[in-house]
């Protein structure tokens, strides 16, 4: 089990260092000056020799990319160009809100999507399972900010019975904290769920089928727990793997969504950078998203070796 | 011949029975792209804008309204068609064709597949909308730079895809026999294992069309994307945010268009795959 860990955990060093390489180079593929693209088309000499010395861009490249990474290592990922603030203590600010956004779209979307998925399967063929399936063919054909704004227009205009937009931290109470992050999870969640219930209700449908499941309902096991307990246990890794699967779709979406509903995250500190190109904003926050999705993924295959003992040897 | 008539008309009443998706998809997409290709017969201008008439409802002269300059939201809406479905398609091809390369070199030379690979995996590793992002902040907006930028994290996907069934079908007899007739390494690639990769390619190609639209239309309403003279779906949602509640058909009308276009790409997906993959396709 431990070597197993090992292993995994020795493989992220190669993701983890050709991520690093590609955000790195990013700046150096572009046609041109680095430092003058950063400056933008009114920049003085001046600005451009500061933005230049600042970034070190007078360096080497391979020097450059090694101070880069060494400092990356330690946690320093450079001081964002517009507000003159270490792009950390920037994320640290905002990493709150887009936290809260995708632990409770995570909640809403796994929760429903199973739910749905577990019952389309249980009633295979019914209208239930036709509106289930249709549903999951929808929602991901539908943009998260299109969604964000029927519902905004729905449920916060007309009806007046959330927020339109806006972000409250939870330490100024758990109610309005929530209230504002019911339609964002909802919107954002979506794709998830769509994603999540068919592969639920195919892998449910698949364990179903099995001859144990007919010894237990013979054996007068209630559905309840034979679709929890014997059912939905023995299909959970495909499941599992769908939702490490839609972490990136997350992450994507995230960066969406705070826009939409106007919630002051790690993703709009982005969309943000892009128009006044700060570019250790947009740098910092790749490598972070990347090594989060990266994490997640670690978790899962570790998580597969507990549920899967098959799993750890091959 | 009479006879042959009935039997083709059969025969195509068969396949609209057999695969429902495939032909609701496929003909919703077809009006979709006509009128993209006629959109100067069947629209007015959409960058023309008459203040005097902004944020007009749907009526008779502006059949889906104005927007908050004045534009005809219709004409906007038919011309966004034209950078979604040029996006979807580019995106598409791009990808499948260097996806499928690397996979065939990687599944079949494990020298190449340990460093290739793990290359895939660090791509993947970065949200592709963040990449999109970088790239267009860095090169500037242009339709071109947003389909690479799309089409860079689609690779590792593809080729990931490729390599799997390259490892499946690379000790099998029939291409046991080619080698060991002295077939060369590339055209025993091209006409032994190529061909086996074609219809899960052609499934995954649908999906990679249908989120590079996605994508696509994020880029723009984040202003990532295509420079904003252009009329695309994202960036009409985006400038009409603001009056959301004064004129919502602003931003439904060309946020149901997206909706629908990504719908019957990912129908034609699912039907394709329905019918070439049977595998997979028991009752998903």
């Amino acid at each position: 089990m431990l070597s197993y860990i090992f292993r995994r955990l020795l493989g992220v060093i190669p993701v983890m260092l050709v991520v690093g390489v590609f955000v790195f180079s990013l700046l150096h593929l572009a046609p041109g000056d680095p430092a003058a693209i950063i400056a933008g088309d009114n920049a003085t000499a001046e600005s451009i020799a500061r933005i230049r010395a600042n970034l070190g861009l007078d360096r080497p490249l391979l020097e450059q990319f090694f101070s880069w990474g060494w400092s990356t290592l330690r946690g320093d990922l450079g001081a964002s160009m517009f507000f003159n603030i270490p792009v950390t203590t920037l994320v640290q600010q905002r990493m709150g809100a887009t936290i809260s956004l995708a632990v409770t779209t995570m909640l809403v979307a796994v929760t429903i999507a199973i739910t749905l998925g577990v019952l389309a399967a249980w009633k295979a063929g019914s209208l239930l399972d036709r509106a289930v399936m249709g549903l999951a063919v929808t929602g991901f054909s539908v943009p998260v900010f299109v969604v964000g704004y029927i519902l905004v227009y729905f449920v916060a205009l007309k009806w007046r019975w959330l927020p339109v937009q806006g972000y409250v931290p939870m330490a100024d109470g758990f109610w309005p904290w929530l209230r504002h992050l019911i339609l964002p999870s909802f919107a954002l969640g979506l794709a998830y769920v769509a994603l999540i219930a068919r592969i639920t209700r195919a892998s449910m449908l698949e364990v179903l089928a099995e001859d144990y499941i007919r010894t237990a309902s013979a054996k007068g096991v209630a559905t309840v727990p034979m679709l929890l307990r014997h059912a939905l246990k023995n299909a959970a890794v495909p499941i599992i793997t769908v939702i490490g699967i839609g972490i990136a779709l997350l992450i994507s979406g995230v960066v969406i969504t705070e826009s939409v509903f106007n919630i002051p995250g790690i993703g709009r500190l982005v969309v943000d950078a892009i128009s006044r190109r700060d570019y250790p904003i947009i740098q910092g926050v790749m490598i972070i998203f990347a090594g989060v999705y990266v994490l997640i993924n670690l978790t899962i295959d570790i998580m597969y070796s507990f549920i899967d003992p098959r799993i750890r040897y091959s | 011949m009479v006879q042959e008539n009935l039997s083709t008309r059969g025969k195509a009443a068969d396949f609209i029975r057999r695969n429902p998706t495939i032909v609701v998809g496929a003909t919703l997409l077809m009006l979709i792209a006509l009128a993209a290709l006629f959109a100067p017969l069947i629209a007015r201008d959409p960058i023309a804008f008459e203040p005097i008439n902004r944020l007009k409802g749907p009526s008779a002269e502006f059949w889906l309204g104005t927007d908050s300059l004045g534009r005809d939201v219709y004409a906007r809406m038919v011309y966004g068609a034209r950078v979604s479905l040029l996006v979807g398609l580019a995106v598409a091809s791009i990808s499948i064709v260097t996806g499928a390369l690397v996979g065939l070199l990687a599944g079949y030379f494990s020298r190449v597949d340990a460093v290739v690979m793990r290359l895939m995996d660090g791509i993947m590793a970065i949200p592709s909308i963040l990449l999109a992002i970088a790239l267009v902040a860095l090169l500037g907006a242009s339709v071109k730079v947003v389909i690479i930028a799309i089409a860079i994290p689609e690779i590792p996907r593809v080729a990931r895809l490729v390599r799997a069934v390259v490892l499946s079908v690379r000790d099998l007899p029939f291409v046991e026999a080619a080698r060991s007739n002295g077939t060369r390494v590339g055209k025993l690639l091209r006409r032994h294992i190529l061909p086996s990769t074609v219809a899960p390619l052609i499934v995954q190609a649908t999906y990679i069309c249908a989120s590079a639209i996605l994508t696509e239309a994020g880029l723009s309403f984040l202003g990532a994307g295509t420079p904003p003279e252009f009329p695309t779906w994202g960036n009409m949602i985006a400038s009409s945010r603001l009056y959301l509640q004064l004129a919502p058909w602003t931003i439904f009308a060309p946020g149901i268009c997206l909706a629908l276009v990504v719908l019957a790409v990912n129908l034609v997906g699912d039907g394709l795959r329905d019918r070439l993959d049977p595998r997979i396709s028991r009752r998903m």
